[in-house]
């Protein structure tokens, strides 16, 4: 009877722990995804041959506030090897976003996702995230968070992308 | 004859009770977990335990003071009792 309970605890367990805490695999297709962009919609296949840096972010996020000017030096320094940053804003009211990009200016494609959409399609697991995609639309590394770390990390990864035509 | 016991079968019952109660948080979403780019609330200010600094560290030293236990924060007394 007692080894039993233990089975029932273990099964209970298991259930709660069940939340899996992978994200995708990296070399696998990216999800395909539109969200509203200032002009329009924007898409995945908008952008293939490019190098992708898909970056999810809010206005309420302290790092990611933090990651604006590094991302616009990102943009500038590797945009014409073929680099698009493509920022996901992630706030339920999207005036919250606005208001934040008076102060905090992006030079590059910003988009939004009110309804959160996409964070799950891309499983993200933090804030702020961010997935490099490959000219062929293929994940080639994700990351979650952001500190000085992160910046080198992050662009090892670029040019490393950059540079395998 | 057969006597009727109503309270013969209770803890099933109560034991069916749970389970459908366990699948219908699981299935109807009852029990959700906020995501993390979900906590845009959470992230304010206001929802931080110690917002204002004034009020807290007057909140800090009338706890001290009333339950005399130094050594938690701040720097300990000498020893005179007197806060």
């Amino acid at each position: 009877m007692k080894f039993l309970n233990l089975k029932a605890l273990a099964v209970i367990i298991g259930l709660g722990i069940n939340v899996h805490a992978l994200a995708l695999e990296n070399g696998k297709p990216a999800p395909e995804f539109t969200a509203q962009a200032g002009k329009g919609n924007i898409q995945l296949a908008d952008y293939r041959g490019k190098v992708v840096y898909l970056d999810f972010w809010a206005s309420w996020c302290g790092p990611c506030k933090l990651s604006f000017p590094w991302m616009n030096a990102l943009q500038s320094k590797y945009g014409a090897q073929g680099l698009q940053v493509v920022a996901i804003n992630l706030d339920t009211k999207q005036e919250d976003a606005l208001e934040f990009l008076k102060t905090t200016p992006g030079n590059f494609h910003i988009a939004y996702d009110p309804k959160g959409v996409m964070p799950r399609q891309y499983e993200i697991k933090g804030m702020p995230s961010s997935i490099l995609i490959d000219r062929d639309g293929k994940i080639l590394a994700q990351h979650a968070g952001f500190n000085d770390a992160s910046k080198a990390k992050i662009e090892q990864a670029i040019v490393a992308s950059l540079g395998s035509k | 004859m057969k006597q009727f016991k109503p309270y013969k079968h209770l803890h099933r019952l109560a034991l069916l009770g749970l389970v459908l109660s366990c699948t219908a948080c699981s299935n109807m979403q009852l029990v959700q977990t906020v995501q993390p780019w979900e906590k845009g609330k959470l992230a304010k200010k206001e929802m931080t335990f110690d917002h204002d600094k004034l009020e807290s560290k007057f909140a800090e030293h009338t706890y001290s003071s009333k339950e005399s236990a130094f050594g938690g924060s701040g720097v300990g007394g000498g020893g005179c009792g007197c806060n």
